[in-house]
């Protein structure tokens, strides 16, 4: 090639913009050196411990079938789709999954992924005011706390006012009445999410209704994406979003998720991000690629519905075998599971002296306080005896301080959730 | 030859494989009382069944997979040398360490004191970003690159707003990528287009008319969408520093620069990085990436909520932070992805992250060299990490890019990135990457050359390319023109 040295390579950058020394990072380590220091990293955190931790992340069993396929080098070093002839295989996937998610949504079109269910709650509304070409947007204080604020940051500079609506004292649930004096002509869209933050089946139909008296669109939220195995799903929203970790993706410290947005079918043209289409090959076979990509950055640049380049298809993928491994029963009894593991938990620490915060009904979160000893002390004995307790929720809540939204799953075993009961019991000195 | 044809499997959806009935799955029996759904929750909450879900078994639910798998290329199997998109080798020991049970099973809201390692994780690849990009401060929340390009024109506006006025206009070269403009707009701002020069690069004249007092910023990449290194970019940061704008950087070709040379010593204010491309995270078939945003330590106070800090030892998040931008996303950022960009890190140390820099662009180098006769350049300049053709002399023939990227396929290797960037007319952007072996690299050399010599002989069959693959030239038209997003029953093969 000429070069007398690969330094010849960069003799081009102007020396003063050159580093002229090693990077300050520590010499390469070998593989079994770096699996010893996450090893070590990986001790620091929670082990060995039972978790009633919920609130938007959630531990489900993972079926050992889901890595061996996902990990598959096929799957996992491939690209974004683009030459549609050579990645059959992510796009029949792909497609799967998109139809999963209607079927378990019902809703009528979905799109290949979002980043997660937080950013799916700003690219819906911004779905929302294109479609209504109206600007405001109302969000039930019942919608996570963390994804609330990413619909903040990013509606600052949208020229897309947010307000916020009330969760009813008594039922957790939104408040109607103040929903329905907030409406108005501006209003593009009112977002609810069902089961809400604190675990409750929201009243999403009534939700529609005074949003599409007013010519709102209705988003719904979802988090807990086992709950859909038993609840019937919003049919009257417009759009649909929300989060699908708890199939598949272990709680990873929040990530990677994967997101989902769905719709009807005359919207198909507002959505964000990637979208697989099914057409045919010059022989005639079914075959699948990405398509509207009108709608995206790649084509439209700044008139673009979204900046959206990657989603999480790996994560999609994960879900989509979960989904397959559960199907139509496993997945009913895997929330009916979580229902009554739920249930049996309130009920025990009802026992003693815990108080359901609201009346409204419950999947598998609820929010608790503790009457005979404060939520600290029932943490900090939770903690002595291993078990990570309830989200405190006088951070996001300061209402709510002295109480806690306490998640279980399939993954808890009754002899945990007895233990963990038992500390809201007295202390007996 | 690099490939000869073998037999691959049909496999319907996997809802044509239903029947009621079937199982995949198995839980343990319940051992608590069963409670009833409708009396829990109403009875117009519960649902009769999900219509149209799958009903498999664990068999036919490996095959299905593994089958559809076969249908895909990957970087597992060669080459795949999409330009700008970093296409290297994921090494498995990070796939490893992401799973280990006490990082995979940790929750976002556990407590600090049952977190530290997974701080630590976070702390550490902050420090080492920063070394590496010669930033301040590193924010690890955003999903992708296109969210850090978002984080950081937000940053910039909520710095300028701090200053008095946000301003109007981002700056973009006409060789941007495409989530440029569209993050701009997104950040609220009006998208103005610089043209580049004759050689492909910023011109510093044009630059000069265009930076006025309603610029916020300029976006570049550097090396560029041409894989050119943008020479005048320091005196680029010093004309926008001195007209009150900031200078973003879109670290998507970082591959070309780690150890090399440090955006923070040539005058960026902020960038985000892909490390889903620079530091091997897998791609996933599209995603799961990760977009960091590193900034100068004037723009650290509006990095998104939290920060960690460090006090004698004890990680903590600090979620006071009045200037911030907010959060961009719930927790804190693809974390699984995190780790392994911190153990392909490790792995290297500094001076193997340089040495893996200098095999890109000699790798880059070597493929430039060996189709130069066959394809035109249409920038002389040195190449970075990636080198970019034209279809100019094909095209004569009738045969575009797009078309030479099928024939690719024929030929056992993935196609380069087409028609970008859109300066160039009917790109062929080759980014091979460090993690390729002279052989394989040979094998691409001769595959292009065979193909220019098609081109020549036989262009019709290029143009009726591919010819090898189990699923022929994909109509995306009608896809387009009737979309079919979902599987409806009924519908057959």
């Amino acid at each position: 090639m000429g070069l007398s040295s690969v330094e010849d390579l960069f003799a081009h950058l102007p020396e003063e913009l050159r580093l002229n020394r090693t990077l300050d990072i520590p010499p390469g380590k070998s593989e079994y050196e770096i699996i010893d220091y996450f090893r070590e990293l990986a001790g620091q955190n929670a082990n060995g411990y039972a978790s009633f931790l919920g609130a938007g992340v959630y531990r489900h069993y993972r079926p050992v079938v889901i890595d061996p396929l996902v990990t598959r080098g096929e799957f996992l070093t491939s690209y974004t789709p683009y030459q549609a002839e050579i990645s059959q295989g992510i796009l029949t996937a792909i497609f799967e999954f998109q139809t999963m998610v209607c079927q378990l949504t019902g809703m009528e079109v979905a799109n290949a992924s979002m980043y997660d269910g937080s950013t799916a709650v700003p690219e819906a509304a911004m779905m929302a005011v294109r479609i209504t070409k109206r600007d405001k947007v109302l969000v039930a204080t019942s919608l996570h706390p963390e994804y609330r604020e990413v619909l903040d940051t990013y509606s600052r500079h949208q020229e897309m006012p947010v307000e916020t609506i009330a969760y009813d004292a008594e039922s957790g649930r939104i408040d109607l009445n103040e929903l329905e004096a907030e409406l108005s002509d501006r209003v593009a869209a009112v977002i609810v999410q069902s089961p809400n933050f604190f675990g409750i089946v929201e009243q999403t139909r009534e939700a529609a209704e005074l949003a599409h008296r007013h010519g709102a669109l209705l988003v719904v939220i979802f988090t807990e994406a086992v709950s859909l195995g038993l609840l019937e799903p919003a049919h009257e929203a417009d759009i649909v979003a929300g989060e699908l970790q708890s199939f598949a993706h272990p709680p990873s410290y929040g990530g990677p998720f994967v997101g989902v947005l769905a719709t009807k079918q005359r919207y198909i043209r507002q959505v964000p991000g990637r979208l697989v289409g099914q057409t045919v090959d010059e022989d005639g076979n079914r075959a699948f690629c990405l398509t509207l990509a009108t709608r995206e950055q790649h084509i439209r640049r700044e008139k673009a519905t979204s900046n959206i380049c990657t989603n999480q298809a790996l994560v999609a993928l994960m879900a989509t075998v979960y989904m397959t491994v559960f199907g139509k029963e496993g997945l009913r009894e895997l929330a009916e599971q979580n229902l009554a593991k739920a249930h049996y938990l309130a009920g025990e620490i009802q026992k003693r002296g815990g108080k359901l915060a609201f009346s409204g009904p419950f999947f598998n979160e609820f929010v608790v306080r503790p009457s005979r000893v404060s939520a600290g002390q029932v943490n900090e004995r939770a903690m002595e005896d291993k078990i990570v307790g309830g989200l405190d929720l006088s951070r996001f809540y300061p209402e709510l301080a002295g109480s806690m939204l306490v998640c279980a799953t399939e993954m808890n075993r009754r002899e945990e959730m007895d233990r963990f009961a038992e500390k809201f019991a007295a202390l007996t000195t | 030859m690099k490939v000869r044809p073998h037999i691959t499997q049909n496999e319907p959806l996997i809802f044509e494989h239903s029947s009621p009935g079937k199982k995949g799955y198995q839980l343990p029996p319940l051992d608590v009382p069963p409670v009833d759904p409708v009396s829990a929750l109403g009875s117009g909450a519960v649902r009769r069944e999900i219509p149209g879900f799958p009903e498999v078994s664990e068999v036919e639910i490996i095959r299905h997979f593994t089958r559809l798998s076969t249908w895909n290329y990957a970087i597992d199997l060669g080459l795949y040398p999409l330009g700008s998109c970093t296409m290297k080798y994921n090494p498995r020991v990070n796939e490893y360490v992401a799973r280990l049970e006490g990082l995979a099973m940790a929750h976002p809201y556990q407590p600090e004191s049952l977190s530290q390692g997974a701080i630590r994780v976070q702390a550490q690849l902050e420090e080492y970003l920063g070394e590496i990009t010669g930033m301040d401060a590193v924010t690890l929340q955003p999903a992708a690159g296109a969210h850090g390009e978002l984080t950081g024109i937000l940053v910039v506006r909520a710095y300028l707003e701090s200053q008095g006025d946000p301003r109007r206009t981002v700056l973009i070269p006409d060789s941007a990528h495409g989530t440029n403009p569209a993050t701009a707009a997104i950040a609220g701002y009006q998208v103005r287009e610089v043209k580049s020069n004759d050689q492909g690069m910023i011109d510093l004249a044009e630059l000069e008319r265009e930076v006025d007092e309603t610029v916020a910023g300029l976006m570049v990449t550097n090396p560029n969408t041409v894989g050119i290194f943008e020479n005048e970019i320091a005196k680029v940061a010093e004309l926008l520093h001195s007209r009150g704008a900031l200078l973003y950087m879109d670290g998507a070709n970082m591959n070309a620069l780690a150890g090399i040379a440090r955006p923070g010593d040539f005058g960026v204010d902020v960038m985000h990085l892909n490390l889903h491309k620079t530091f091997s995270t897998p791609h996933g078939g599209g995603g799961p990436g990760a977009g960091p945003v590193a900034v100068k330590s004037h723009l650290e106070p509006f990095l998104p909520t939290p920060r960690i800090l460090e006090r004698e030892g004890h990680l903590s998040y600090d979620y006071e932070r009045e200037q911030s931008i907010g959060r961009v996303r719930a927790y804190c950022g693809n974390f699984g992805v995190l780790i392994r960009a911190l153990s392909y890190i490790l792995a290297h140390g500094g001076e193997g992250l340089r040495n893996a820099t200098a095999d890109a662009v000699l790798n880059a180098n070597y493929i430039r060299k060996g189709i130069e006769a066959d394809y035109h350049l249409p920038y002389p300049a040195p190449s970075m990490h990636e080198c970019v053709f034209s279809d100019d002399t094909q095209a004569r023939r009738g045969v575009k890019t797009g078309e030479i990227a099928k024939r690719l396929i024929d030929y056992g290797f993935h196609p380069y990135t087409v028609s970008f960037p859109l300066i160039i007319h009917g790109a062929l952007m080759i980014e091979p990457t460090e993690t390729e072996s002279k052989g394989e690299l040979d094998l691409f050399i001769e595959a292009m050359r065979s193909i220019a010599r098609e081109v020549e002989d036989d262009p019709e069959l290029v143009k009726s390319a591919p010819h090898s693959t189990r699923t022929k030239r994909v109509n995306e038209v009608l896809a387009a023109r009737r979309p079919v997003v979902r599987w409806e029953p009924g519908e057959g093969e």
